[in-house]
């Protein structure tokens, strides 16, 4: 793909050759992940099988109810986007599976975290159950969340381009 | 809950929405009809204008329409048919590039010239349509105004008006396909796009918690969730629209460089 002329019409610069192309694989699927554990986990796992989040509690501050729908919102908005970033990335070039599923899992440990720590814990949006101990829930959650993080990386690191050319 | 409901107030208001709706399926037929020699039109859009037509049909006329005067439930069904569903399917239907070649040289000069004016500019502007949209929501679930739609015909049709063309206009900056002189950058459409699912998600929220005057504790928490869940689906068709066209216009980005 030649470089230099394509990026000038009204969009960011993109990258090209094989580091743009991986570096989009790596934020396509941890945009993905990302968007998965906002969007589809919270809300198929938590909110519609096991009904353990609650919908509204009302000791929900306004601070906290505006950050819960701007993450909600975000969650779907990186979870179509990734996917058609994903298709744009196909049709430029080979993509390395890898580097895709290991940025990914590493996406998805990574937001986990970030809502067992930030959302549940700091902010207090919701809790992951109520009504019982949540010191295991908490632990499991961010236990998990750490696990699927160390994954991706090693995935991610074992996957990396063999030609350290960059 | 409104007892006027069923008066002659309210036959008149049905009676316009139904004007309305047949006016709207005439004129595109109509459009069809004048623009036949000017190539093939994609059938596509023919379908998704009449099934908006067809949701928002289903909102303002008939069993739910009637249903929704005592029930906040079936009121959000109806807000998600006539405030989003329809919208999205009217948008995607491209009446404006329809009416561009249907209408003669003089007509369509004028309609473009309507589109470049300046009120339309403004109104069209994403950031102005999304206020428009979600800043109706707001004043409606917020204030007097709920109640006031079920016990005046004339503030009914007002507010079912403004939800399908605050809707419309919504859905036209932010992922529309008919030519438009000033459309925003990529960058503020999503910027517009994800406002607007946040306040949405919120107000959703908060109704269940704090439900207008008149609505029930029980019929407030399924109607909000209707309206939460919902809402998510009709915006991630929005956002597959969004990014489906980031994606077409991409073709000629990718292209081998034409130099």
């Amino acid at each position: 793909m030649a470089d230099a002329p394509a990026a000038r019409s009204g969009r960011a610069p993109e990258p090209a050759g094989p580091a743009g192309q991986d570096r989009r694989t790596v934020l396509a699927g941890a945009l993905l992940g990302a968007g998965i554990a906002a969007s589809v986990v919270d809300l198929a796992v938590f909110h519609l099988i096991l009904h353990w989040h609650h919908f509204y509690d009302l000791s929900t501050t306004g601070v906290a109810l505006f950050s819960d729908g701007l993450f909600h919102a975000f969650g779907w908005f990186v979870t179509v986007g990734s996917l058609f970033l994903l298709a744009d990335v196909r049709r430029r070039g080979p993509v390395s599976r890898g580097r895709w599923a290991g940025a990914l899992l590493a996406g998805l440990g990574a937001f986990q975290l970030f809502d067992g720590v930030v959302l549940h814990k700091v902010l207090r949006i919701h809790q992951v159950r109520y009504d019982v101990d949540l010191l295991l829930y908490d632990a499991t959650w961010i236990g998990t969340a750490v696990l699927a993080l160390a994954a991706g990386l090693g995935v991610l690191h074992r996957a990396r381009p063999a030609r350290a050319a960059r | 809950m409104s007892p006027h409901h069923g008066g002659p107030d309210w036959a008149a208001v049905e009676a316009a929405a139904g004007l309305v709706l047949v006016a709207g399926a005439a004129g595109y037929a109509a459009a069809l009809w004048a623009a036949r020699h000017r190539g093939p039109w994609p059938g596509g859009r023919t379908v998704l204008w009449f099934a908006g037509l067809g949701c928002a049909g289903a909102s303002l006329l008939g069993p739910l329409a009637a249903a929704a005067h005592g029930s906040f439930v079936a009121h959000m069904v109806v807000h998600l048919l006539l405030g989003m569903a329809a919208p999205l399917l009217l948008v995607l239907g491209a009446p404006v590039t329809l009416a561009l070649r249907a209408l003669p040289v003089a007509g369509a000069r004028s309609l473009s010239r309507l589109l470049r004016s300046r009120p339309v500019r403004v109104v069209s502007h994403p950031v102005v349509a999304g206020t428009l949209n979600a800043g109706g929501l707001w004043v409606l679930y917020g204030t007097g105004l709920y109640a006031a739609m079920h016990s005046s015909a004339p503030v009914h049709a007002a507010v079912h008006a403004h939800v399908l063309l605050a809707g419309y206009l919504f859905t036209a900056a932010v992922v529309g396909v008919d030519p438009d002189p000033h459309r925003g950058s990529l960058r503020l459409r999503a910027a517009v796009l994800v406002g607007f699912l946040t306040v949405h998600a919120v107000l959703a929220k908060r109704l269940s918690g704090d439900p207008p005057a008149g609505v029930g504790t029980a019929d407030a928490q399924l109607g909000s969730r209707i309206m939460y869940y919902g809402g998510d689906a009709v915006d991630v068709a929005l956002l597959v629209v969004f990014f489906a066209q980031w994606y077409a216009a991409g073709r000629t980005r990718t292209a081998p460089a034409a130099v």
